[in-house]
């Protein structure tokens, strides 16, 4: 059997076993007025002018709904920054999606809430970056914008959709975790997240002012455990740890390729928001093709799923189901190779070079920041 | 079904209980999956027949105790079991912030 027909028959079994994909995060445009040093954006922003028309996203959301997609995502940047948001939010509902809107409430007014709301849109993720106008509106990198949450996520509670408060944790706010949740309380929401910061793109230009201590770490994993007791029934508390002190990786995406898929502002397909910096990769875009075929057959889709990619260090073990390896955009990150074993796993060669860099970077007492975009 | 015993119960239901869904969560039909799915912030919670028949139940109306009694006339089942079942299901629901507590 030749090569080539013994990679077609792997590829073909690979993809009897894809799962379709039950979430999509739909990056409407990149334009966005906070400037947080830890977006998750690229760092080459996608202008404006290349963004996708308002009949484009319709079609992919009805292609996502054909495909098996329960849960869209819309996200940004700052999503409020497009003028056909609430006309894009009736869309999606009327294909029977659950839409969630990501927004840092910059750029919502109360009338626009209240025409989201009629439009159907099932939630809303607010994110703050701190607990105090002072500390939030320098992470934000924007003048006005903690106030400007404070009113938005009153608006969203009147108007009676679910709020979930989205807060990233770094080494600067890691010790306003209780505060941030007493926060998300006062707000009225149902659901907080306490996401730290993950190290791609500007989050990696940002590490060493932002990565976090391993007592603060160990304090915030205290602190939830707690909090999750305290308000259980009145607060759901999703908590993402920082993985560099973990023992094993984290299962990224749940696996990639397995449950979601990441639309960018000019229609690129992804895997996740990150898989942009494996430069092996090339990605199809919706106007290539349908998203069915990107899904189930594009070569970027398929580069790491099943094991076929694995070293004989994840293929061995018998966490592969549980974490699948780690995080790809990690690997890269952090080995300079994307098929290798995530760093963080404790099997890894390179486990104790990033324990060792861990702790110098965490030692630095103070670090400038920078923004994103400026 | 399933309802996580280990779970601790933070919110308080019995069998006089009136809920209904909260405002963003709802049933879905997932033709693709050929399955019911209750959808909610961040979550999709596939539901077998009497998960489905329990959450369509939830009218904001009735009691616990009367849903139960309703089930067991229906289906000639024991009542007192099927309102152990219920009120597991729906102390898991609330515990996920996923109902609305009217009474």
């Amino acid at each position: 059997m030749s090569s080539a027909v013994a990679a077609t028959k792997r590829a073909a079994a690979a993809v009897a076993r894809v799962p379709p994909p039950m979430a999509m995060l739909a990056e409407l445009t990149h334009r966005c007025p906070l400037a947080c040093p830890y977006c998750s954006n690229p760092i080459a922003l996608t202008p404006g002018e290349e963004e996708l028309s308002t009949e484009e996203w319709i079609d992919v959301f009805r292609q996502a709904a054909a495909l098996g997609v329960l849960h869209l995502h819309l996200s940004g940047g700052e999503p409020a920054a497009r003028r056909d948001l609430v006309e894009l939010t009736r869309a999606a509902v009327a294909l029977g999606l659950y839409t969630n809107l990501i927004t840092s409430g910059v750029g919502l007014t109360e009338a626009r809430i209240n025409d989201l709301t009629a439009a159907g849109l099932d939630h809303v993720q607010l994110s703050i970056q701190g607990v105090s106008a002072e500390s939030a509106d320098r992470i934000g990198g924007y003048k006005g914008g903690y106030q400007r949450k404070m009113a938005v996520a009153n608006w969203v509670v009147g108007a009676g959709i679910p709020l979930t408060v989205n807060a990233v944790c770094h080494r600067q706010n890691m010790g306003e975790i209780d505060a941030m949740i007493a926060l998300a309380i006062r707000l009225g929401a149902r659901r907080v997240e306490i996401a730290t910061v993950q190290f791609h793109g500007w989050a990696e230009r940002n590490k060493a002012a932002l990565l976090p201590t391993r007592e603060q770490v160990e304090a915030a994993t205290r602190t939830v455990a707690a909090a999750r007791e305290k308000y259980q029934g009145t607060l759901v508390i999703d908590y993402v740890p920082a993985d560099y002190y973990s023992q094993y990786p984290k299962a990224c995406m749940g696996g990639w390729g397995r449950v979601g898929l990441n639309v960018t502002p000019s229609g690129r397909v992804l895997p996740c928001h990150a898989a942009e910096t494996i430069p092996r990769l090339t990605f199809k875009t919706v106007r290539d093709g349908a998203l069915s075929e990107i899904w189930y057959a594009s070569d970027a889709f398929n580069a790491y799923r099943g094991e076929a990619w694995m070293p004989e260090l994840c293929r061995s073990c018998e966490r592969k189901h549980v974490d699948f390896g780690g995080c790809r955009c990690q690997a890269m990150a952090l080995a300079g190779d994307a098929s290798t074993t995530d760093p963080v796993c404790i099997r890894s060669p390179l486990r104790e070079r990033l324990t060792r860099d861990t702790d110098q970077l965490t030692a630095m007492s103070s670090a400038t920041l920078r923004y994103r975009g400026r | 079904m399933s309802a996580d015993a280990s779970m601790t119960s933070g919110v308080r239901i019995s069998g006089a209980s009136v809920v209904r869904l909260a405002r963003g969560v709802r049933l879905h039909e997932d033709p693709v999956r050929g399955q019911t799915v209750l959808l909610a912030p961040e979550r999709a919670m596939a539901l077998d027949d009497i998960a489905v028949a329990i959450v369509e139940a939830l009218d904001g109306q009735r009691s616990l105790d009367r849903i139960a009694d309703d089930f067991a006339q229906k289906f000639d089942a024991p009542a007192a079991e099927i309102a152990g079942d219920v009120r597991a299901f729906v102390e898991e629901l609330a515990n996920r912030r996923l109902l609305e507590i009217v009474a």
